[in-house]
Order: C-alpha cells, then structure tokens, then sequence
C-alpha cells in the first residue's frame, strides 16, 4: 500500500511489530517505504505509533522496555533492528528532534559541538564551521552569532528548538526525525521551523510527526496515516489531504474524530 | 453572622502562625545556646599555642596540635575510601542498575546501614580491621571504620544528586549518539556535582566528629609525637576531648572547652562550606 510512484526508498519498513512491555502503544505489520529527499509525514490520533515508529528509527527505543519486536527497518539495505547494529553510528547518521525543545545545560555554541565531540572531532576549524552552517541551516545564525558562548537556556522557546535542529544538522546525519517539533511554538516560529524543513529536503530525508493535521497537509510530500498502531493509508501528501481512499483518512482528516 | 466567622477564622490562623513561629524559634534555641557557651567557655583557651603546641603536664597544659592533625589524617583517609566509593556506587544505582531485587536488596541495605549505632561500627572495625586484617590500632584500621559508616551517606546523597539531572539530557545526548558513560561523564555528573559534594562534606564532617568508631580502631589516649604512618595510632579531636572530659583528674575546664570549641569549628566550617557550594550551585542551575 503505497505511491505508485514513489521517490527511491531511503527507508525500506518491513512488517513492522512492537509491543511495549507497559502495553501504552503498539505497532502491527507496518510495511511501507520513506523516499529519499522528502518530507514523510506520520500522521493521526495520539497513540497511533507514530512517535514508537520514529523512536525505532533510531533505535531510542532501545531506552524503553520493548516486549516483542518483529521485522525489519532497512535503511540503505541495511538491517538496523539487527542487534549487530553498531547503534552509536547509526544515531549519528538518523538524528532527532523532540517535542519539547531541551538545551544541554552549555552554551549555545557547545550545544551544537556535543555530539561531534562525543564523535571524537577535536579539530577546532571543523567544530567552528560545523556552529556556523548548523546554524544557518537552521534559520538561527543571525540571531545568535553574537553570543555564541552564552547559555543555551538563555535562548527564547522557538530559538531553543531552531537550536535543536541546528544541533542534530551539526552531525550531518542522512535522515531527520522529528517529533512534534512545533508543538509548543508561537506561530512565528512554527513557521519559520517549516521552512527550514523545506530547505533541509534537498540534503536530507526528513520524517516529520506534526502536531496537527493543518501542519501535516502544509508540509507533506508523502502522508502515512496511522490509527491504533497500523497504517491506514500511505499516499502523496496532496491526495492524503484533499482525496483519502480510506474512510477513516478521511473522518480524520475531515475532523470527525481526533 | 458571616462577618463574624471570617474573624474568628483569623485570629485561628494568626494564632496557629505565631505557635510554628515560636516552635521553629524553639528549636533553635539549644543549637545557638550550645554554640555560645563553648565559645564563651573555650574562647579564652584557644591561642596560637593551642592549636599548634604538643600538650604536657599530663595535657593539663601547652595544645592539642596532634588531636587536630588526627582529626585531619582520619578525615581525609574517610575520604580517601568513602568517597570514590559511594559515588560509585550512586552512578551504578541511579544510572545503571535494573530495578530488580538486588538493587532493591542493595538499597535496603544502604538505608539501614545509615542506621546501625556509630559504637557498632567500632566494634565491627576492631574485628575486621584491627585483629583479623592485623592493620592494629592505627589510622588505616580507623579510617576504613569510619569509611564504612560514612558510605550510607555519600551514597544516598549522590544518588539522589544523580536522580535529579532531567532525564531528557540523558535521552538527548543518546540521541546524539552519545554512549551511557560519555552521557554520565559530560552531562549527568557536572550537573549533580554539587549535590554530590554537599553530600560528601556531610558525611565526612560526621565522621570527623565521631568519637565510637575510633574507640577501638585508631584512637590513642596520648602520643608524645605526631603519628608518622597510616599504621600509627593517632590522637583525635572527639576522642582527646572525651578522654580530657573524663580520664583526666584535675584538667583545667578551658581546656576541654577549647578543645569543643576547636572541634566545633571544624565540623561547623565545613557544614558552611557544604551550604555554601549548595546554595551557589542552586543560583546557576539551569533548570
């Protein structure tokens, strides 16, 4: 179930299960493919699977106790459920975003070198030009290139989370996972998150959990449509939005539920 | 008749304020009292020579030097084995351990070690310590009791340091690649030092203070030199002032009081050093 013509997959999911060993949420034989160079969003009700799906993407879900976990997630042909999986790589090459921006407790410039240095990056040229185009990418260079060594914490709520998409573009990793980012941004800042996103495309797969359907249909190129851990419907983001095949899609999409 | 509750209701509350107020006064009290008369007893005792003079005439005269280096040796030698110890144990407990039953079992345990009386401690030493590992009466032998009386405290007080740095730095940090101890060592540690470090001065200042575990472990009635080894018994503040308070006939009462005083002042300095480190630490979290 999905695009007829869909980009090359960068991310290959297959039948997908988990179960969490507290029994919140589940996944049930997700199978679907993440195009390279895209924005893939996951979206529906809350406990539909979708942050447990992006949580597998990087294996952070290796910090919850899973009861069962079954199929695959290839990402460039490459197993990463396998427990071979050198996972300290893998999350520097999937990076992610949260809901509630959180700032290590350094400044702002040693917020973004964190996760080059835990890499063993020591070269200060590369540290320094890492701040810079991290930065920018991420719409937030002219605000703070002035007092890059101040506090992080100092930084206003959406600069906070412009910081901790600076922060994991900083890694140049392939793929950007981000859960809710905007969830707790004025509109202002929400929107200037979307249009990094737009931008960050052009390098980067991005898989976006949004908070509301209005964001999921302003940014989708593909839409998954997730309800009670299965995918309902998988489809380019406009037909997702303005033309569901599912009944369901479309109640939710319409705001009958949710 | 509404009026007239509202006011009753009043003065209840003013009542009931003014008893705490007077009860939080109350307790103050004796800790004040306690101060000002040692100081006021032992003031006039306390000189240059003191503090830095071998005692003679049977220490009815000259300082009680060799009972604060004492002290000084078993505190540190305490903080020698406690302290890497206990923060050890707390990063292992907060960070790593599985809820299981051992961890419960060992927390248990940690909880109710706190509580075994400090003479306990003493006697166990002198067993251990003292016959069985044949250190003799001596600092080692003394601060190893001590070390095991004051790791309750270190450990607790780390752990609870420890549990309180957000989790989401730890699941950040992780995301970012980061491995468990790369996250303790740069993140969860440095934020927790502080509570760590209060925890670590509260236990050594108690058993600085201590006079039971050294009893039978460390404690010499009177030495005429300074000890030159770890094997060497040792004169101790605590110990010297129990031992001038009741073995000694005829001791000047200024000296026993000097020498509380003296003891006072090192255990309450390094209390305000433990506050001081706290309260500063409080004013620059982040968080």
């Amino acid at each position: 179930m999905q695009p007829a013509d869909l980009p090359q997959a960068k991310v290959s999911i297959q039948d997908l299960s988990l179960q969490y060993a507290d029994g919140t949420e589940s996944l049930r034989g997700i199978s679907f493919d993440i195009p390279a160079n895209q924005i893939t969003v996951l979206f529906g009700p809350a406990g539909g699977g979708k942050s447990t799906l992006l949580r597998c993407l990087n294996r952070l879900n290796d910090l919850t106790e899973v009861k069962k976990l079954d199929g695959k997630i290839l990402i460039e042909g490459e197993n990463i459920l396998d427990p071979k999986t050198d996972v300290i790589a893998l999350r520097r090459r999937v990076g992610m975003v949260f809901a509630r921006p959180v700032v290590l407790p350094f400044s702002i410039r040693s917020n973004l070198t964190y996760g080059l240095e835990l890499a063993g990056e020591r070269r200060k040229s590369r540290l320094t030009e890492a701040v810079e185009r991290s930065l920018s990418q991420a719409a937030l260079w002219e605000e703070v290139k002035d007092r890059l060594d101040d506090p992080a914490i100092a930084l206003s709520g959406g600069q906070q989370q412009r910081l901790c998409l600076a922060r994991v573009l900083a890694l140049q990793p392939a793929i950007i996972l981000l859960d809710e980012p905007t969830s707790g941004l004025d509109p202002i800042s929400t929107g200037k998150v979307e249009a990094s996103l737009q931008e960050l495309k052009k390098t980067y797969t991005v898989v976006l959990v949004p908070h509301s359907v209005q964001q999921a249909a302003r940014t989708a190129d593909f839409a998954a449509f997730f309800l009670q851990g299965e995918l309902v419907e998988y489809a380019h983001g406009e037909e997702a939005f303005t033309n569901p095949k599912d009944q369901r899609t479309e109640d939710y999409v319409t705001g009958r539920f949710g | 008749m509404k009026r007239f509750f509202s006011i009753d209701r009043d003065i209840v509350q003013r009542l009931g304020f003014s008893f705490l107020t007077i009860m939080a006064v109350v307790t103050v009290v004796p800790i004040i009292s306690v101060v000002i008369y040692i100081i006021v007893q032992g003031g006039p005792a306390v000189s240059w020579e003191f503090i830095s003079a071998m005692p003679h005439d049977g220490m009815r005269a000259g300082g009680i030097l060799p009972a604060i280096i004492g002290t000084i040796y078993l505190t540190i030698g305490t903080a020698v084995f406690s302290v890497p110890l206990g923060i050890a144990a707390a990063i292992y407990l907060s960070e790593y351990a599985p809820d299981n039953r051992l961890t419960q079992l060992i927390r248990v345990a940690i909880i109710n070690l706190a509580g075994i009386p400090s003479v306990v401690y003493g006697l166990f030493g002198l067993g251990l310590f003292v016959l069985f590992l044949k250190f003799g009466t001596s600092i080692l032998a003394a601060s190893l009791t001590l070390s095991i009386m004051t790791l309750p405290v270190i450990i607790s007080a780390s752990e609870e340091a420890l549990r309180s740095v957000p989790q989401p730095f730890r699941t950040v940090s992780i995301s970012l690649g980061g491995t468990r101890w790369q996250t303790i060592r740069r993140i969860v540690l440095p934020e927790a030092l502080p509570g760590i470090l209060t925890g670590v001065i509260l236990g050594l200042e108690r058993a600085a203070g201590e006079t039971a575990p050294i009893l039978f472990t460390g404690a010499a009635f009177f030495l005429p030199r300074l000890p030159g080894s770890v094997f060497d018994a040792t004169m101790a503040l605590p110990y010297h002032l129990f031992v001038i308070s009741t073995q000694v006939p005829e001791m000047p009462i200024q000296i026993q009081y000097g020498t509380a005083l003296v003891l006072i002042v090192f255990v309450l300095g390094m209390n305000i050093i433990a506050t001081v480190v706290r309260s500063r630490a409080r004013a620059k979290r982040q968080w």
